[in-house]
């Protein structure tokens, strides 16, 4: 059970403290209600390259890490297609530092070309370093596009191509900061040894005289359902062949949600899991496998991604992975195996609160997708799921129409068998 | 009154730092057990730390191998009943193995205490190392590795390690035919010398009431026994390279992985401390000399970053990063650029004190819950040192002056015995 207290400021900020006086430290994390699916399709890439910006100076403060790292804090981001979400942690003694920092870059930014130019380049190379020059790496640049035909999930956070990246302008970044980057857009959670009474007074002084902004109003074209088999192959300079198939599923907030994060433990989690036990060990098909559920705020992905063994064809690598999604759809699951994915999931969530940042971002996120309390009813939504609803969450999403595959093929295999 | 937005608010330095210190109990079959306790949560994790055994270059996975497979059977529980058992009760359970030592994990909630340890008792007495297992595990780590060398970053690494620590424990890094090496007779013999009380070490961090420690005695106490032959823990002498430069060409690498450093002082060394913090300012924070001007300032790269590591025959101090394949020498050259201004020019009195804070914060910080402080525990007891130490780091990285920063680069970062390997174009 995480404590915590909430108030809103006149300008719309959303706060959210949680007390924990067992560390000496606390955390701030802010996040903004803007992912990669907020962005024009022209122009992809870019709710992540402006996180980048983020640390490149404020209006008032011309280093955003350097009074940090003094104040002996560390930080960092992230940006999904949903959300980005920023966090400070640094002893709580200090934590007015971080009010004073968030703040300013959240009343403005210095908009500095120079930070610009570098930071293009820095998402460039992460482009490469992540996307282009691994195997596999640019799975989610084939995938999403495949899976998803109308809304913004087709496009990868890193965005659709180095191009979009390159061509971002000043301009561009000012209009994306003025329309996602103000206190309606924004949850801040502060937790760790500071009471309400502190933060409430620290973010009255620091967020309070920043102008409300305008309100975004999200309008997303919204997925039409699948209704034909989708399949792409691609030759690559990969090592070994890899499978994946992705179902469209229903969004965090939607009925079924539960059932199918339970179902992916089913087939993938641990060694006692089914991907793992009868393709793996018993019948040797798949040297690796693994099943997956994206966590969309919208409708979203499930995934199930494996690497057959040598001589094993993609055909009979496939028919498998059929076999099992087949099992879940005519038998119920039994009661023992649908325990042991609840007691599982369980203890994750209790060893998750050993994290005080793992708790301010959880709050954040429930708090955006309607109410902070979520978090704390987490465990009993699991532990209601029947086997009844997992058949039917299985029947619903594991149909062929449903379904888009990728295959990728390795090209030395190729050339060996040729 | 105005909000003044352009001044930090005041500030106060980290003092000092409070840790935990365990409680130890001694067994009578030689196992030694310390205890984390913290009543906050039902929850509770449990280490056992066994030291590797001599390395054997003509079966150089054994180590690896051993740990990776305690989990896939015992005379009693296949792999499967194991992982049925432990994943029934929502336990994890997770086999680790590192250069100088190699564990086995439990994370458990207390209630299920009760019913998980029974297992582990079972695989550190009585694995089995099934050959119908080694043939899956020997098949699905092959596959692994081809893609593994395919990351020009892990391939740096390889290259690296065999260089400054040859043909040792540390330097190893498997290829394809290593694993025609691997026999389960071999194996067995290897488990039974290496996982037996006398080499073992137990750290409990979490819920540790006096049910759990009964638990504990009961099953690593008075249940199990030593092997008749002691465990040859002693490893060959490092033997680093006289060869200092790798380059493996990639002709289709869109980046080239750069990996240098050379071989250096561990833990137990006075000047380890001070080593730290030089290390910190060349690259070890987002702050950092590489950071601002790799990164930040010539953008080409996503990250750099240098390490000081500490193993118990000796460190190393390295630099690694991935960069455009047509900046790759750019970037070796600023590397070199920012070593030698570490030890021709003071850092400056701004900065320093900046590192200073950022490390007695990043110290603090990293004393999250009842886990962290078995964590730092463990870097001093297998280093042969005691909380002492953490008096003298903290100490050091308060008094440390430019000077000696300064002195500590020419010592230790000498660029004539750096080794430097390029995966990539370069």
């Amino acid at each position: 059970m995480v404590k915590f207290n909430r108030f809103t400021l006149d300008n719309g900020l959303r706060v959210i403290v949680h007390e924990d006086h067992t560390t000496p430290m606390a955390v701030l994390n802010v996040l903004y209600d803007v992912g990669a699916r907020d962005e024009d399709p022209g122009q992809t890439g870019f709710a992540h390259l402006f996180e980048h910006l983020m640390f490149g100076g404020s209006v008032n403060i011309p280093q955003y890490d350097e009074p940090l790292q003094r104040v002996g804090g560390e930080n960092n981001a992230f940006t999904s297609n949903d959300i980005t979400n920023y966090y400070i942690t640094l002893p709580a003694t200090n934590i007015e530092t971080a009010f004073w920092l968030e703040s300013d870059r959240m009343l403005s930014l210095a908009f500095s070309e120079k930070s610009l130019e570098v930071q293009r380049n820095v998402v460039i190379e992460e482009f490469k370093q992540r996307y282009l020059n691994q195997p596999y790496g640019d799975v989610w640049l084939k995938l999403r596009p495949l899976v998803y035909k109308k809304h913004p999930y087709k496009w990868a956070t890193i965005g659709k191509n180095i191009k979009h990246i390159e061509d971002a302008r000043i301009e561009d970044v000012k209009a994306f900061f003025k329309k996602h980057y103000n206190p309606q857009n924004a949850i801040m959670v502060v937790g760790g040894n500071i009471t309400t009474d502190q933060a409430k007074q620290m973010a009255e002084k620091w967020f309070g005289p920043i102008p409300a902004g305008e309100k975004y109003y999200r309008n997303l074209p919204q997925e039409p359902a699948q209704h034909e088999e989708r399949r792409e192959t691609v030759m690559a300079k990969v090592p070994l062949n890899d499978v994946y198939i992705a179902f469209h599923m229903p969004g965090r907030l939607d009925e079924g949600y539960y059932e199918i994060d339970l179902i992916s433990d089913i087939l993938s989690r641990g060694h006692s899991s089914r991907l793992y036990r009868n393709l793996v060990k018993e019948k040797q098909l798949f040297s690796e496998i693994h099943a997956y559920n994206m966590g969309s705020f919208d409708r979203g992905m499930f995934v199930i991604e494996g690497k057959p063994s040598e001589n094993v064809s993609i055909e009979d690598a496939e028919t498998a992975i059929w076999g099992e999604l087949e099992k879940l759809k005519q038998q119920l699951v039994p009661a023992d195996e649908l325990t042991k994915v609840k007691n599982k999931t369980e203890s994750t969530l209790i060893f998750s609160e050993m994290s005080l940042l793992d708790k301010a971002m959880n709050l954040a996120q429930f708090e955006l997708l309607g109410d902070a309390a979520m978090f704390n009813h987490e465990t009993e939504k699991y532990l209601a799921v029947t086997a009844e609803q997992i058949q039917k969450q299985s029947r619903e999403i594991f149909r062929k129409e449903n379904a888009s595959t990728l295959i990728y093929l390795a090209e030395e295999l190729i050339e060996q068998v040729s | 009154m105005k909000l003044e937005r352009t001044i930090a608010p005041e500030f106060k330095a980290i003092d000092s730092i409070e840790l935990i210190r365990p409680e130890q109990i001694s067994l009578d079959n030689g196992c030694k057990i310390f205890c984390f306790n913290s009543a906050d949560q039902d929850l509770i994790r449990i280490e056992w730390i066994f030291n590797n055994l001599r390395f054997d270059p003509a079966k150089p996975l054994l180590n690896v191998a051993v740990n990776t497979m305690l989990t896939e059977g015992t005379s009693k529980m296949s792999a499967s009943q194991i992982a049925d058992h432990i994943d029934f009760y929502g336990a994890f359970l997770q086999v680790d193995y590192g250069y100088d030592h190699s564990q086995v994990v439990l994370y458990t909630l207390n209630k299920h205490l009760a019913s998980t340890l029974p297992v582990i008792e079972d695989l550190l007495s009585d694995s089995i190392f099934p050959e119908s297992e080694l043939v899956t595990f020997i098949r699905n780590q092959q596959q692994k590795l081809q893609v593994s060398l395919q990351k020009n970053d892990m391939v740096a690494r390889r290259k690296f390690n065999k260089a400054i620590y040859g043909n040792t424990i540390y330097g190893l890094g498997a290829e394809f035919d290593d694993y025609k090496t691997l026999h389960r007779e071999d194996m067995l013999v290897h488990f039974k010398q290496m996982y037996q009380p006398s080499n073992c070490t137990i750290l409990v961090a979490g819920k540790v009431d006096d049910s759990a420690i009964n638990l504990l005695q009961e099953s690593f106490g008075t249940n199990w026994s030593n092997y008749s032959v002691k465990a040859d823990i002693t490893q060959p002498e490092l033997q680093p390279a006289s060869e200092r430069f790798y380059f493996v060409e990639k002709p289709d690498a869109l980046q080239s992985a750069i990996r240098m450093g050379l071989p250096s002082i561990n833990r137990t060394h006075p000047d380890f401390p001070a080593l730290q913090v030089t290390n910190t300012v060349l690259g070890g924070y987002f702050g950092s000399r590489l950071m601002a001007n790799i990164r930040e300032d010539k953008g080409y790269t996503y990250g750099i970053g240098s390490g000081a590591s500490s193993l118990n025959k000796g460190g190393a101090l390295f630099i690694a990063t991935e960069v455009g394949t047509d900046v790759c020498k750019a970037a070796v050259n600023e590397i070199e650029k920012e070593i030698n201004i570490l030890k021709t020019e003071l850092v400056p009195e701004h900065e320093l004190s900046l590192v200073k804070n950022y490390l007695l914060g990043s110290l603090l910080g990293s004393l999250e819950n009842i886990f962290s402080h078995a964590d730092k525990f463990k870097n001093i007891y297998f280093s042969g040192l005691d909380y002492g130490y953490y008096d003298v780091y903290t100490e050091v990285i308060k008094s440390i002056t430019a000077n000696e920063i300064m002195q500590t680069a020419n010592e230790y970062l000498d660029l004539d015995k750096f080794y430097k390997v390029i995966v990539g174009k370069y």
